[in-house]
């Protein structure tokens, strides 16, 4: 900051040089902006803070908006009204309730496997495992990332496929696979969002130094109470961090739902089918997944574990 | 005195003259319920504008970059000066969504989107003496309640076709001939029966429930008043435990039913083609019961830019071999009665897709948009809209 400042002064001292303009400017720039510490602050965040103020939150306001509008049941355009009647809907109508419930459970479900899978793999890529093997399990974690979503979801429709890749693996057991439907899509949606549970419970693994693992062997604690009371409650804040990712965003996925889901309906899937011919109902409808996330983060933070983030 | 009693009866004269030559020109009278905007319709076709707007479903308007043999928008552009802007439409909720920006001059619009366009003023009639081919469309196609209001014209057909029964032959080795398989709660293929993922599907029962409950009174399966919607719900509730799968995806489709996912359920021809030409046991038949089906009109506009350039597309793209093109292309019956002349490739498709066949699409209940007014001729009773299906849509599947 300091040395532009000096340069173009000593510069317009001797000779006013082409470009001496533009050096005044940016000059008196520098200066008010020294001067003036709030301005430059304000310099600095507008553009991101209206990104995230008017295009971010903007948009969200103006769903909620629209979800106390109401439609022409004919040609099923929004009439900007207040009513209520799109959360009675919601509310009241058993079909809403069901699917709410049951994307809810599935995307626990997605989220507990998750962390099932992301704590011995973790452990064993942190402690165990050579730095080669570490690097080899981290580029298997995210490679997938790079691969296109409607790719992932189509090739785990052709493995559930009835006669296809997971029947025929089960074969020899004498067992099929689940055939599309919701476990079939707890799995998928697993596989999907993964790695945004396996790298925070890694990196948290690495960072407990394992002398207290050997402590806790010293006092006598067998593998599991080591687990339970030691590894455990260190990964917490990582567990939630990973979880806000695996849950929120299995809430909002309906491709996969649609794909491999089979007739399993979810939020996803009834806003979409109501984007189009009733937009008001579906923004009501897509006020409840943030409200279910809103309650996860106020649970997340009571517990403590977003302060460790 | 006699003035001011004179005026509302001559205002009802003119009114009941009005009614009565709405209703006699137009082929469904039924319809007439239904307040349209009057919006006034070309009267020639001007100089091109140098481009036009079309929102389709896709494979309608191709310049070869999907398929280099799929190729009639460029000399279009040449011939005509106007350079084609396409939009692929994926649902027909979506297409009127976007007819509503006011952006584009054209959609293909199916059944289900077209009242809804033409009742909202969202798409202008269209005079069809400025398109020269229109009088080559077959009869069947003509005058539909669907395309047509008050005896004005809103489509030029493009094709149709039928919601027909597919099967995997090694399945269902022996050809059904009815909806029975799909809708009885103790079909032999409980869980490997597949249903289309839309609100419309509910006219698909409603066509089953005029062959097997004929104490319902239903006459046309569009028509549904709470009753008859209710009953139509209750036998998706049942066909639901039944089913293995909703699709909405045609590729999706493809690939349940030629892998054996799913052993029969509801399709297009297409999709059918498309599973044999991979080597997929796939049958398709038109069962006993009748069937739902679909027919896209081209649609102009209210608030068209370039309505010159929207008329020679359509012209030229209601021209025998360009309709051929588009129909064998996309798979379905092309509206061009010509289109099934001049090549055995035209004949050996129409014949496929029972293009002429006017007593096979007889059985065929084209797509509508459900509205209050009933569109069997009913008034003593109000019929459900398509808010409500939707609505039930959502409940059947749970």
């Amino acid at each position: 900051m300091a040395a532009p400042t000096i340069e173009p002064e000593a510069e317009s001292g001797t000779a006013p040089a082409p470009g001496s303009t533009r050096g005044g400017l940016g000059d008196k720039l520098s200066r008010l902006l020294y001067a003036r510490p709030k301005l430059r602050l304000t310099a600095l965040l507008t553009l991101p803070l209206a990104w995230l103020g008017v295009l971010y939150i903007g948009s969200l306001i103006l769903l909620f908006i629209t979800a106390f509008w109401t439609t022409d049941t004919f040609t099923s355009k929004v009439i900007p009204a207040f009513t209520l009647e799109n959360f009675i809907e919601i509310l009241t109508v058993q079909a809403y309730q069901l699917t709410a419930l049951r994307t809810i459970g599935i995307a626990l479900a997605v989220t507990v496997l998750c962390a099932v899978l992301a704590l011995p793999l973790g452990f064993y890529m942190a402690k165990v495992a050579s730095p080669r093997m570490r690097a080899v399990l981290a580029i298997g974690i995210t490679l997938p990332l790079w691969a296109g979503y409607l790719v992932k979801v189509f090739s785990w429709r052709i493995t559930f496929m009835s006669g296809g890749p997971l029947d025929w693996l089960l074969a020899p057991l004498g067992m099929t696979g689940p055939g599309y439907g919701t476990t079939a899509l707890v799995i998928t949606l697993a596989y999907l969002w993964f790695p945004y549970m396996a790298v925070p419970v890694y990196s948290a693994f690495r960072q407990i130094p394992d002398n207290l693992f050997d402590a806790s062997s010293d006092l006598g604690a067998k593998a599991w109470s080591t687990v339970r009371t030691v590894a455990i409650p260190l990964l917490k804040p990582a567990f939630i961090a990973g979880s806000i990712f695996t849950f929120s965003l299995s809430l909002g996925d309906y491709i996969a739902a649609q794909f491999v889901g089979g007739k399993t309906q979810v939020i996803g899937t009834v806003i979409a089918s109501n984007i189009n011919l009733n937009p008001p109902l579906a923004a009501a409808f897509g006020t409840v997944p943030i409200v279910v996330v809103v309650l996860y983060l106020f649970l997340a933070r009571k517990s403590g574990a977003l302060k460790q983030l | 005195m006699k003035i001011t009693k004179a005026l509302p009866l001559a205002a009802l004269a003119s009114l009941s003259l009005v009614l009565a030559g709405c209703g006699g020109s137009a082929p469904a009278s039924s319809a007439g319920g239904i307040e349209v905007p009057d919006i006034p319709a070309a009267t020639e076709v001007g100089e091109s504008e140098g481009e036009v707007n079309i929102i389709a479903w896709a494979g309608f308007v191709e310049d070869g970059s999907t398929n280099p043999d799929a190729d009639w928008v460029s000399e279009f552009e040449a011939e005509t000066q106007c350079k084609v802007n396409r939009k692929v439409g994926a649902t027909s909720d979506e297409m009127v969504q976007l007819m509503r920006t006011g952006e584009y001059d054209l959609v293909s619009a199916s059944g289900d989107a077209s009242l809804r366009l033409i009742a909202g003023g969202d798409v202008a009639p269209i005079n069809t003496d400025l398109i020269p081919n229109f009088g080559h469309i077959v009869d069947g196609l003509k005058g539909q309640i669907y395309d047509t209001l008050n005896g004005k014209s809103y489509g030029v057909p493009i094709g149709r076709g039928a919601n027909v029964l597919m099967y995997n032959t090694e399945a269902v080795p022996e050809a059904p001939d009815s909806w029975a398989a799909t809708w009885d709660p103790s079909s032999e293929y409980a869980g490997k029966i597949m249903a289309y993922d839309s609100p419309i599907f509910i006219a698909d029962a409603a066509v089953y429930l005029m062959a097997t409950q004929p104490d319902l009174g239903i006459t046309n399966p569009y028509a549904l008043d709470q009753d008859q919607l209710a009953a139509a719900v209750e036998l998706l509730k049942s066909q639901n435990k039944i089913a293995g799968e909703y699709w909405n995806d045609a590729l999706k489709a493809v690939s349940s039913i030629s892998s054996g996912t799913a052993s029969l359920g509801t399709g297009w021809q297409v999709i059918v083609n498309i599973a044999q030409a991979d080597g997929g046991k796939v049958e398709s038949v038109l069962p006993k019961e009748g069937a739902t089906g679909w027919s896209d009109t081209w649609m102009l506009s209210s608030k068209s830019k370039n309505p010159n350039c929207a008329y020679q597309w359509m012209d030229w793209a209601s021209s025998a071999e360009v309709n051929a093109k588009i129909s064998q292309n996309f798979g379905m019956a092309p509206a061009n009665a010509l289109a099934c002349e001049g090549s055995k490739e035209n004949e050996e498709h129409c014949a496929t897709y029972h293009a002429t066949d006017e007593a096979y699409y007889k059985q065929v209940w084209m797509w509508t948009t459900p509205v209050e007014q009933c569109v069997d001729g009913r008034t003593d009773v109000t019929c459900t809209n398509y808010q409500e299906w939707t609505k039930a849509w959502t409940e059947v599947k749970g």
